[in-house]
Order: structure tokens, then C-alpha cells, then sequence
């Protein structure tokens, strides 16, 4: 291992810019003559618009525009769209009901936006927007996934009756109820996983630029994914043809999925510009951001699990409600479908697996991948199943565990996926020693004798990453293909700018990717440029989600770095007077096989550029190769997480005393921005199990629509974590990576929640766990005045 | 509008600006000072922290009139131009303890203020009870902590 390559804790190369106060933002970009966009948004979770009068708003200085779905419909410019088509258990398709980036007739949420003033200043955009008179007929709303699908409950779309978008399922519903006939035991939960905020600490923001004499548009945009944002605006929307269009996503700070997605405000910029002759920016408020970005999560489930006399598993049931909101969002659909019950088998061998999902509208904010996304629901569900399961059976529950892993690979579920490696009673092993299981009784002894109850909660999690095999998620619906793209551009100087179609938001692309290349054609790291998130750079990829930049991204990387290695030796080859079949790479060498003859990187670049020594009948100048990167399957990353905790029987208090991880996510290229990514992870899944939640009233307000309001996690909420892992090799791309990005947030919520049921004797207990739920439910047991 | 003077980074700056005008967006507007970040709106997470007068201050809490006349720090100006970086930089850039970068010159802000209050040995629980008003999302925290704790010990033989 070289001191910059693969497996080397390289100090990130981007952090000079960011600790320097040098970043380079979406609200840091400021274009000549741009005014300002700020949105007039629905008080009313449901109402008719009856009227939109901006008169008085136009009256106002500095104002040039006050635009609503009228002009924008005028002006033909088409709905958002969802991107991938589930269809009902029936064989109908999913009901997707119409969503202008500006509501017309009716507002469906809190936050709906219903219109924009355009101003010079931000200030009087601010001012004019409370000027906007609309007149709304309001309209009972729905806001309980659980009760958008009543008889009576208030309808949103007409195409939706029910508020149904689709009944889907998976599995064999026959074998699963023979299995719980037939078993010795059956574990029945009903659970629900918590609506949550993503909260990228920077929020959203778009800048909207029309270029009249070229008539083309370029949009500045917070997103994951800049190509897919173009490609929907063009394709979809209809703003521009796709080459017209230049979609720039610089510093990104922070997505977490909520930034993948193609919003109402970036389409309404970049149209109003053309309307105004200027550039349009929109910064989004945090206040804001809880009423436009999507949120996650948000499922009702009741969840069955079947064993036999020797605790084996013999069938998991499972029936979902999804809500996603008053809106069907980008990749919505996917998220409680695919990428959901195709992890339901978690680390076990499960015979038998059928889960029913009904995802639904209500008026609410539209819901769609955050962090994880499904795979923490999944995990959850199977995760409790699991821990309940063994203390229902009197079994330890690492011994339930053990007894029904997955023991060889390849293994098929019976939820399509096919698991490809892993090793889990090793991952347990290392993360039981590593979180001293064996003194853990000791532990919650002395915890007694201070009046504590101390909890242990493990978790085994799978999750499907590398997204995604194009065929194959394409036989299950999806509108694209999830392939990755690569391009290597040698410089005749030998240096190397590497550009990708992913984007990096934090997860350190500049380093890992340089890595790579810097190992493969042995040159410094610093001789190592890794452009990305710019459309007109960049020829086309598919952005960052999914844990896929590893695994996707870089097999990419390593596709293109083989060609550049293929075309820089036939460049050798004629600069050494040599056989092509006899050049050997290594360490940034070229040598003739058996001689003492070679050539350095530096000077064989040169070469294929300056081109004396070869004819252009030859071979063709220049070092510069792209690829694009199909994986074959998914990638399975696993791992243990174990949970301590402490809970003050008084208060229901509950402090994390101990978190221990053991990961298995393939190679790692950074071990540094590894664990960083688990660190992160963990945190959101914390932040889930004890402190985050998305509060609607009956009247569908967002009650926790501030960071005052909605509980984010600090530093003092977290302990510091024990990180380790136990590799093993994915079969299935050049590296051998699996991905590591979602780990922490899929695998953390159950782990604490075990934790916190262990502790207190009960398991009816909903996330979040706050003191105050952990309270009542002590209060539900003889628990809360035993130990004190 | 009214006029305002301050000094920041050590250079004497003018504006007219609207009197609802937040130091916050006079650094990042008027004077182009765009390493200070707004987050929020309700003066939560921290990716504002500037030294006002040598302390810490959310400069969204603050109308930029409000600090007329006073020495205003930013993350631009915490180490000298073109010179070593500030020790708590180097430590954030050491130990991992930024992700995206965006609540990163807060929590430095915020960390130089910590030691400039509580010393140069600081434990773990004492850094994150003093982390309450700075917010991360990607970190957990774990490497911020870490960072903190280098980056005060190298404070100690370091100009503050």
C-alpha cells in the first residue's frame, strides 16, 4: 500500500477550501443583475385556490414579477414526474396525480407552493410575497397514513380513490402462511417508523440564469445528482432541450437523499429567469426547508415472524402503509417498494417472505429516500422481529442470531436479492469482543446500584447498495438505467484530472477517487484533479445515492484507468522500440519485459501527446479515455452494531453509554472517511430512535416545523463510537467495495431501540424514544421502581 | 438605509445598508465574506459563529448596525492570508472533522472560542456540552470532538 493509494487514511484534499472559509456554495454564487425568488406557500394542508391576486404585490418596490401555476401552465411547462413505475398486486399502474412546480386549483399541503414574486432584492421579494392576496376554500385534510385509506377520509386526487397509489407485493403469500401455521412460534410487532426531516445543514437553493442569445439556460442547484436534474427539467418539465441546459451542483453541503430529487423552486428559477431577463436566485429558509424538502421515512406496519421449535426462522409476514405524501416525488415509489422488501430476509436464511405494501397520499409534504431509504425500515422491522423474538423464546438473542445466518454464497432470497458475500457470525464475533459482551452483566449491575437500568441492543443489518444493475432494476420499474460513468483526461505533464458522474456532498470524492488513480498509474495524489458536478464537464452520470460511488463510481474509474493503461503502453511500446505484449506497468513505470529499458509516466504521457515517435497511421495522439460501469448486482454491505444504554427510571433519560460497530463494506479506500461516513451514519439513526420526529396535527400543520421545534442531534447526545470491520471481498466490481455511506443510519435504530426494550422490560416503545416516551412506558411495567 | 463601519479581518469596512440588515448577510452580501453560512433562521446550529470583539457570536442573531465599530473575526480571517493555517483548522483538516463543509468555520469559530474560555486541556464531555449551539450533520460528532481537543492543545503553543 502506497502512502496515497488504496486502504491509505489520505487527509482530504478538499478540506483547504472548507476550513479556510473558501467553499463554494449554490448561496455563494452571485451572477450579474440577479433578483431574488421567494415563494408563496399554502397555509391550508388542503383548499381550493379560488383566487391569486398579486396586484398590490407588483405595486411594490423592486418587484418584476408575481407569477402562479397560470402563467406556468400558459407558458407549457409540464409536471414533475416520479420516475419509477410500481404497479399494483391488480397489474394497474400507480396512480401518479399531476404536480406542477406551482399548485393550480388546489393546494395539497402545508408549504404547497401556490406562487413566486420576483424582486431586486431579497428583502422586497420577502416583503411583496406577503402582499400576494390568495383566497383559499378549505378542505378537511388527511394526514395518518394509517387513515388516508379510511371510508370518509378526505380525497386529494381525483385519479387516486382511497388516496391509494398502489397495493404492491412481494413474496409467497401461501408459503409464508404455512410457515406460521405451522411454527412453534410467532412474534407479532406493529410498528411505526417515524416521519423524519433530513436537514442538510445547508439548505436548498437554485439560481435560474437564460442566456437570450445562445437561448440557452443554466441552472446553479443543490443536488445530488446535476444529470438526472437536467435530464428530468428537459425531458419531463420540458424547460429547454437537454443540450440548452447546463446544471452546475457545486460545494454541496450535505444531501442525505433529500437532494436527489427535482424540485418545484429550481424549475420555477430557471423559468422565471427567462420571464424577468435575469438571472433568478432562491435561497430556501430552514423554516422552509420543513415544508419543501422531502421528508423520509414514515411507515405503519404490522410485521409477523415464524420459528420453529430450535428457533429457527420459518417465515416473516409483513404489511406495510407507506405514506408518501400529498405529491408522488422523484424516486418516491422505489423506496417502500424495492428497496424495502427485498431486504426483509436481513442476515438469515428465511425460507418463506411475503410482504403487502399500500403506499398512500395524505397532505403532507412529499416523502421519498432519506438516508437508507427503505433499507432502515426493512432492518427495523426485521431487527425487532429478531430481538423479540429471542426474548419472547427465552433464546439469547445472539444465539437466535447465529442460529439462523446465512452460511454460503451465493445465496437468493426469497425477495429477488441475491446476496453475494458476507461473512455475519464474524462480524458478531469481532463486535461482541469489541464491546466486551462478557462484562456487560457487571456493567448492568453497578448501573443498579447507581438506580440505571442498563440495556444491550444488537443489530445485524443487511443492506442492498451499489445502486443499481440497469436491466435489472429496470424489469422493476425504474425510468432509468443506474450504470455509473468515468472519464480519465492525462495531461501532457502527466498529470491526471478524473472526471465522474458522481457528486460528492461531503463523502470525500476528491481524496478516494484521487487515491484510486493515484495508486493505479503511480502518481502523486496531488498530480490528481476529480471534477464532477457540472453538465457541461461532465458528460453524463447518475450522482450520488444509494452507497453506489465506491462501488458504481469507481469501478468506473477503474474501467477507464485500464484503457488509459492499454493506450499508454502502445505509446511506450513505440517510445522503447518495443513489442506492445512486452511492456509491464508498475509503480508509474513502463519496462520492457526482461531489459533494463523503460520509460517513466510523465515522459510516455508527453509522448502521446507530442507524437514524434509514432506515425497517425499508427496510433491515434492524446491519453484520454472514458467508461461507463453497469454493475452486475447489487452490493451487500452487513454488519453489528451493538447498543448500551442507560436509562434513569426517574425521567426516562436515557444516555447511549456505549456504541460498538463492526462493518463489513468490502475494500476500503479511506479508512478515515470510512468510519466517518458510519460516525455520520449512526448519528441519523440515533437521531431517529431517540430525539426526530415530523409532527402533523389533525390539520395537517407541521408542528415541528423549526430546528426549535424538531429535535436535531448534538453533540452531547452521542457518545463516541468503537468502529472496526470485518471484510470481505464483493465479488461482483474491480475493487471489491461494497459501499458505506447509509450503513450507520440503517443499522442504528433498531440497536438502540433494542437497547432501550432490554433496559426497560417492555417493547412498547415508539420511536422517538424521548424521555418522555421511555417514561411512560416504565410507568406501563415494574420497572421504573425496581431499580430505583 | 443607514451607514455602517466596522472593522473586520482587521480591514475598516463601510456599508448603506437596509436597517433590517443581519451582520450575517452584511459579511456574506456586501462584503462578499462568504465562509460564514447561514443554516437556519432560528439561531440553532452554528454555521454562523464569527468572534465579535474576540467572542463568539451568531451573526444571525445580530443586525449588522448592532456591531457598529467593532472588531469582527470571520473564518476568513483566522489565519493570516497565504500563511500556516490557524492550529484548530489544521486539527479540523487532521482529524476528519468535517464532512460537506458547511457547518465547518461555525464549529472552528465556535471551537477557537471554546479554548479561548476553557484552556487548552479540554475533555470529551466538556466539548460537546459546549457544542450545544453549533449543529453537524454528516459527522456524529465523534471526529469535531477530536478535533477540538487536538486543535486546543495546539493552541497552547500558538498565537490565538
Amino acid at each position: 500500500m502506497s502512502a496515497t493509494g488504496i486502504g491509505a487514511a489520505v487527509r482530504r484534499k478538499e478540506d483547504q477550501r472548507f476550513i479556510t472559509g473558501r467553499g463554494h456554495f449554490t448561496d455563494d454564487v452571485s451572477r450579474p443583475g440577479q433578483v431574488f425568488a421567494v415563494f408563496v406557500r399554502s397555509p391550508h394542508a388542503h383548499a381550493t385556490i379560488t383566487r391569486i391576486d398579486g396586484k398590490a404585490a407588483m405595486a411594490r418596490e423592486g418587484v418584476l414579477a408575481v407569477l402562479t401555476g397560470t402563467e406556468l401552465a400558459a407558458d407549457k411547462i409540464g409536471n414533475l414526474v416520479c420516475g419509477w413505475m410500481i404497479h399494483s398486486k391488480d397489474g394497474s399502474p400507480m396512480k401518479m396525480a399531476p404536480h406542477p412546480a406551482l399548485a393550480t386549483g388546489k393546494a395539497c399541503y402545508v408549504g404547497d407552493p401556490v406562487a413566486v414574486v420576483i424582486a431586486e432584492t431579497l428583502a422586497q421579494a420577502k416583503d411583496a410575497a406577503e402582499a400576494v392576496v390568495v383566497d383559499y376554500a378549505v378542505l378537511p385534510a388527511v394526514v395518518d397514513p394509517a387513515k388516508a385509506q379510511d371510508k370518509g377520509a378526505p380525497q386529494i386526487h381525483a385519479i387516486a380513490p382511497g388516496n391509494t397509489i398502489y397495493q404492491w407485493q412481494l413474496g409467497d403469500a401461501k408459503a409464508v402462511e404455512a410457515a406460521l401455521r405451522g411454527a412453534k412460534h410467532v412474534t407479532r410487532l406493529d410498528i411505526v417508523n417515524n416521519r423524519l426531516v433530513p436537514n442538510a445543514i445547508e439548505p436548498r437553493a437554485a439560481i435560474g440564469e437564460y442566456d437570450q442569445g445562445t437561448e440557452s439556460f443554466t441552472l446553479w442547484n443543490t443536488t445530488q445528482n446535476p444529470h438526472v436534474a437536467r435530464l428530468v427539467i428537459s425531458a419531463f418539465v420540458g424547460m429547454a432541450p437537454e443540450h440548452k441546459l447546463r446544471v452546475i451542483a457545486p460545494d454541496v453541503g450535505g444531501g442525505f437523499g433529500s437532494k436527489i430529487f427535482i424540485y418545484p423552486e429550481e424549475v420555477v428559477a430557471l423559468w422565471a429567469a427567462k420571464r424577468v431577463s435575469r438571472p433568478v436566485k432562491w435561497v430556501c429558509d430552514r423554516s422552509e426547508a420543513f415544508l419543501a424538502d422531502a421528508h423520509g421515512r414514515d411507515h405503519v406496519t404490522h410485521a409477523e415472524m415464524a420459528f420453529d421449535a430450535g428457533g429457527k426462522i420459518t417465515g416473516v409476514k409483513v404489511k406495510t402503509i407507506a405514506n408518501l405524501g400529498a405529491y408522488m416525488s422523484t424516486f418516491s415509489s422505489s423506496i417502500p417498494t424495492y428497496l424495502y422488501a427485498t431486504l426483509l430476509s436481513g442476515q438469515y436464511d428465511i425460507e418463506a417472505i411475503y410482504c403487502e405494501v399500500d403506499a398512500v397520499y395524505t397532505n403532507t409534504v412529499p416523502v421519498d429516500a432519506y438516508r437508507g431509504a427503505g433499507r432502515p425500515e426493512a432492518t427495523f422491522v426485521v431487527e425487532r422481529l429478531v430481538e423479540v423474538g429471542a426474548r419472547e423464546l427465552a433464546l439469547d438473542p445472539v444465539e437466535l442470531r447465529r442460529r439462523n445466518f446465512i452460511r454460503s454464497f451465493p445465496h437468493q432470497t426469497p425477495v429477488i436479492m441475491n446476496y453475494d458475500a458476507g461473512d455475519y457470525p464474524g462480524a458478531l464475533r469481532k463486535a461482541i469482543e469489541l464491546a466486551d459482551l462478557k462484562g456487560f452483566g457487571k456493567r448492568k449491575r453497578d448501573a443498579a446500584r447507581h438506580g440505571k437500568l442498563r440495556g444491550i441492543g444488537f443489530s445485524t443489518y443487511i443492506e442492498a447498495c451499489g445502486i443499481a444493475p440497469s436491466q435489472a432494476v429496470g424489469s422493476l420499474g425504474a425510468g432509468v438505467g443506474l450504470w455509473e460513468s468515468a472519464e480519465v483526461r492525462v495531461n501532457p505533464t502527466g498529470s491526471v484530472e478524473l472526471l465522474t458522474g458522481c457528486h460528492q456532498h461531503g463523502q470525500g470524492h476528491e481524496t478516494t477517487f484521487a487515491q484510486v488513480v493515484s495508486e493505479r498509474l503511480g502518481i502523486p495524489i496531488d498530480n490528481v484533479s476529480v471534477v464532477h458536478g457540472d453538465t457541461d464537464k461532465v458528460q453524463f452520470g447518475m450522482g450520488t445515492y444509494g452507497s453506489r460511488s465506491g462501488a458504481v463510481g469507481l469501478s468506473a474509474v477503474v474501467k477507464a484507468l485500464d484503457k488509459i493503461e492499454t493506450k499508454a503502453k502502445k505509446v511506450a511500446a513505440h517510445m522503447l522500440e518495443a513489442a506492445e505484449g512486452d511492456i509491464v506497468f508498475k509503480d508509474g513505470t513502463f519496462t520492457v519485459a526482461g531489459t533494463d529499458k523503460s520509460a517513466a509516466w510523465g515522459d510516455v504521457a508527453l509522448n502521446a501527446y507530442i507524437a514524434h515517435k509514432f506515425t497517425g497511421a499508427e496510433l491515434e495522439p492524446g491519453l484520454k479515455e472514458g467508461a461507463f460501469y453497469d454493475p452486475t448486482n447489487f452490493t451487500f454491505p452487513a454488519g453489528c452494531h451493538i447498543c448500551e444504554v442507560e436509562v434513569d427510571p426517574e425521567t426516562g433519560i436515557t444516555e447511549i453509554a456505549a456504541w460498538t460497530a463492526v462493518d463489513d463494506f468490502g475494500t476500503v479506500i479511506n479508512p478515515m472517511i470510512v468510519e466517518g461516513q458510519v460516525h455520520g451514519g449512526i448519528a441519523q439513526g440515533v437521531g431517529q430512535a431517540m430525539c426526530e420526529h415530523a409532527v402533523y396535527d389533525d390539520n395537517g400543520q407541521l408542528v415541528t416545523g423549526s430546528l426549535m421545534d424538531y429535535c436535531m442531534p448534538r453533540a452531547h447526545d452521542l457518545p463516541s463510537f468503537k468502529i472496526d470491520t470485518a471484510a470481505t471481498r464483493c465479488p461482483g466490481n474491480p475493487l471489491g467495495i461494497k459501499g458505506c455511506g447509509e450503513a450507520g443510519a440503517i443499522a442504528a435504530p433498531a440497536a438502540v431501540i433494542n437497547a432501550i426494550t432490554d433496559a426497560i422490560g417492555t417493547e412498547n416503545l415508539t420511536m422517538p424514544a424521548t424521555a418522555q416516551t421511555v417514561w411512560s412506558a416504565l410507568q406501563k411495567t415494574g420497572n421504573s421502581r425496581k431499580a430505583a | 438605509m443607514s451607514a455602517v463601519a466596522m472593522s473586520v479581518n482587521g480591514k475598516a469596512v463601510t456599508g448603506d445598508v437596509d436597517p433590517r440588515t443581519l451582520l450575517v448577510q452584511f459579511l456574506r452580501d456586501n462584503l462578499r465574506l462568504t465562509g460564514t453560512h447561514v443554516g437556519c433562521d432560528t439561531s440553532q446550529c452554528g454555521a454562523c459563529v464569527v468572534h465579535v470583539n474576540g467572542k463568539a457570536m451568531k451573526s444571525c442573531t445580530v443586525f449588522a448596525w448592532q456591531v457598529e465599530g467593532a472588531n469582527i473575526t470571520t473564518i476568513e480571517g483566522l489565519a493570516e492570508p497565504n500563511g500556516p493555517l490557524h492550529p484548530m483548522q489544521e486539527a479540523f483538516r487532521e482529524n476528519h472533522g468535517l464532512q460537506c463543509g458547511y457547518c465547518t468555520p461555525g464549529m472552528i469559530m465556535s471551537a477557537v472560542d471554546i479554548v479561548n474560555r476553557k484552556g487548552n486541556d479540554l475533555d470529551e464531555h466538556t466539548i460537546r456540552h459546549e457544542l450545544e449551539g453549533n449543529i453537524c450533520r454528516c459527522t456524529g460528532y465523534h471526529n469535531i470532538v477530536k478535533a477540538i481537543a487536538a486543535g486546543a492543545k495546539a493552541m497552547s503553543g500558538a498565537p490565538k
